[in-house]
């Protein structure tokens, strides 16, 4: 006797719902943004779910052409989210760099131009 | 064993799930690692190793001869997100998330729908069926007859709705945070809730349709389109200082609908990684939530934009106290003579860009022997860990980064409070006055220091309208100005003293 995939699956989907409160529930505050923006890359997986669907036999141009679309939107999320995500997390990382914090000033002076004048009304919090 | 000898190995179900077996293993460790700052940096790319093997394992199934479109949509995803990851600024990360997010959920809803189409445009169709199958772990896309499993059509389409909510709401928090949409909340008035559970009824009975076995793609458009339109309804009525909350809860719901549609295709790499993304976003959100003191449903249902804006509009002659202003140079000479001083940034610092700045000047007063620290409150900026992250560009010591509950009793002991660009989190009104839309929630008590000086463009309140105490404050001074600026002027003032 074999259990169904349903519950299979379902014993899968209940373990890993802990496992994921386990281990994100001892993240301090200042790893939030890191930590947000690095599931949001391990979320792109729903990539897997266009690789699947493109074994399908005789699909339309249609679904084809869909499918072409949700893998660049799952690529974005999982290249883009987990890029991102390393860039934050090395400007943690490097403390005493004060070369490179020179180069981040000049770089910002150019950005500072465009600061947007009058959002001071959201300023708040 | 019912693996057919004609199957390579490398071809079969075990092999690819024990890919995936490796694939959620090292998500797994690589969150471990993004629990401590010193191990982040491996453990996210620890998650992205595991993520490159589930992908190559996913490539083994059969594709059909669809190599060349596989390739093209990873190309184009590879093109527009890898540019779009390497250039944006730090003080644009909201938004950028929000994006990946977005498109995250995008991906989910678009599956949902081809998983319809390729059904044959219903789930109760009798004659192309197809599934994965072979035991409890998967091994072809196998075409049959009959009718598909319920649970199949439930996961779906929850995994289409919650999708599209997700991608449109993702959406609309870009707009809001890229200053494309209006911040403030733009919502229908006392009729915005009913209209939001309208549509979210409609998108579900048209769910359930389809789920009975309704055969018509129009329908599953419909209920595409109503759950978008519940995405925009959702969220353009938040303001922006609740996008804390509205994106770590956007990034819950994407995850759960990517393991929704992992239950529906059976593939346990996306039920894994889609239910601890899930875990994760719920976690956050509720972190955040508690940080403001409201509820998850009182902040999706627009309750701090509507209300905060009609308390705004009573508040406003309430506190006609008188506003010290000051100079920088003033400033300057106050920072000089203080053995102890917090900066409390907020998002005025993020708009400003003015982080860099700040630093200049914490280290001209530190040179000066001033004991600096920087108070930072968990909803402070527009995404949980904002300012963290922002400080940590303009290379702040993390040791010097005190998170609320720790710097708020050293408050008494301290010789000025340096606010830049926050308001709301610093509002005495919080504790003091029960009629405040933000009472009730715990604030930064830069109030309790010595002196406190406000850097701010303007007498504006905050986005929902409400006063600020702090600023009638006798000890309080107010430096008028952009946020980099002013405080780049006190740092020349102090290099002058």
């Amino acid at each position: 006797m074999i259990a169904s995939v349903l519950t299979t699956n379902l014993a899968i989907l209940v373990l890993a719902g802990f496992i994921g409160f386990v281990v994100i529930s001892k993240v301090p505050n200042t790893l939030h943004t890191p930590l947000m923006s690095g599931t949001n890359a391990i979320h792109g997986i729903v990539l897997l779910g266009g690789l699947l669907l493109f074994g399908f036999a005789d699909l339309g141009a249609f679904s084809k052409f869909l499918l072409v679309i949700a893998v660049a939107f799952g690529t974005i999320n999982v290249v883009g989210g987990f890029l991102v995500t390393d860039r934050m997390l090395d400007m943690f990382k490097s403390r005493p760099k004060p070369k490179a914090s020179e180069d981040d000033l000049a770089g910002d002076a150019k950005d500072g131009s465009e600061t947007k004048p009058g959002s001071d009304g959201k300023a708040g919090s | 064993m019912s693996a057919p000898l004609a199957t390579s190995f490398l071809q079969s179900a075990d092999f690819i799930y024990v890919l995936y077996i490796v694939a959620f293993a090292l998500f797994i460790q690589g969150l471990r690692g993004l629990s401590g700052p010193t191990t982040a940096v491996r453990g996210n790319r620890v998650a992205a190793v595991g993520m490159a093997i589930a992908v190559v394992a996913t490539l083994l199934y059969p594709s059909e001869g669809n190599w060349g479109l596989i390739a093209l949509g990873i190309v184009l995803g590879v093109v527009v997100g890898v540019p779009a990851a390497r250039q944006v600024k730090m003080t644009a990360m909201p938004q950028m998330v929000a994006l990946f997010n977005g498109v995250g959920g995008g991906a989910v809803a678009i599956i949902s729908w081809v998983e319809f189409r390729s059904h044959g445009s219903s789930y109760g169709s009798h004659t192309l069926v197809r599934t994965f199958e072979s035991g409890p772990f998967v091994e072809h896309a196998v075409v049959h007859t009959g009718a598909l499993p319920t649970y199949v059509a439930i996961f779906s389409v929850f995994a289409a709705i919650v999708g599209s909510v997700s991608f449109w709401g993702s959406n609309i928090a870009f707009g809001k945070l890229q200053e494309i949409l209006p911040g403030r909340p733009i919502t229908l008035g006392a009729g915005q809730q009913i209209v939001n559970m309208v549509l979210l009824v409609l998108a579900v009975a048209a769910g359930v349709d389809l789920v009975a076995g309704a055969h018509s793609e129009l329908l599953f458009i419909g209920m595409l389109i109503v759950a978008a339109l519940l995405g925009n309804a959702v969220v353009l009525p938040i303001g922006g200082a609740d996008m804390p909350v509205v994106i770590s809860l956007l990034n819950a719901f994407t995850g759960l609908s990517a393991a929704a549609t992992g239950m529906a295709l059976n593939n346990p790499a996306l039920i894994v990684a889609g239910m601890i993304v899930g875990a994760s976003g719920s976690i956050l959100t509720n972190l955040m939530a508690t940080a403001m003191n409201r509820s998850i449903p009182s902040i999706v249902a627009g309750g701090f934009g509507g209300g905060g804006a009609v308390a705004g509009a009573q508040g406003a002659g309430e506190h006609q106290g008188t506003v010290r202003s000051t100079s920088a140079a003033d400033a300057a000479i106050q920072l000089a003579y203080a053995s102890r001083v917090v900066v409390v940034p907020g998002y005025g610092m993020a708009v400003a860009q003015a982080q860099h700045a700040v630093r200049e000047l914490t280290k001209e007063l530190e040179g000066r022997g001033v004991e600096v620290s920087y108070a930072i409150h968990p909803v402070a900026g527009r995404m949980p860990g904002h300012m963290n992250v922002l400080l940590a560009e303009a290379d702040v010591p993390y040791d010097q980064l005190k998170e609320m509950d720790d710097a708020n009793p050293d408050f008494q002991r301290t010789d000025v409070s340096l606010v830049i660009g926050a308001n709301d989190v610093t509002n005495p009104a919080a504790k003091n006055t029960p009629s405040s839309p933000i009472y009730g929630m715990p604030i930064l008590e830069v109030a309790d220091s010595h002196s406190v000086i406000v850097i701010k463009r303007s007498m504006n309140p905050g986005f929902a309208g409400i006063e600020n105490e702090l600023y009638f404050d006798p000890k309080t001074s107010m430096l008028f100005g952009d946020a980099k600026s002013a405080v780049s002027e006190i740092t020349a003032e102090l290099a002058g003293l």
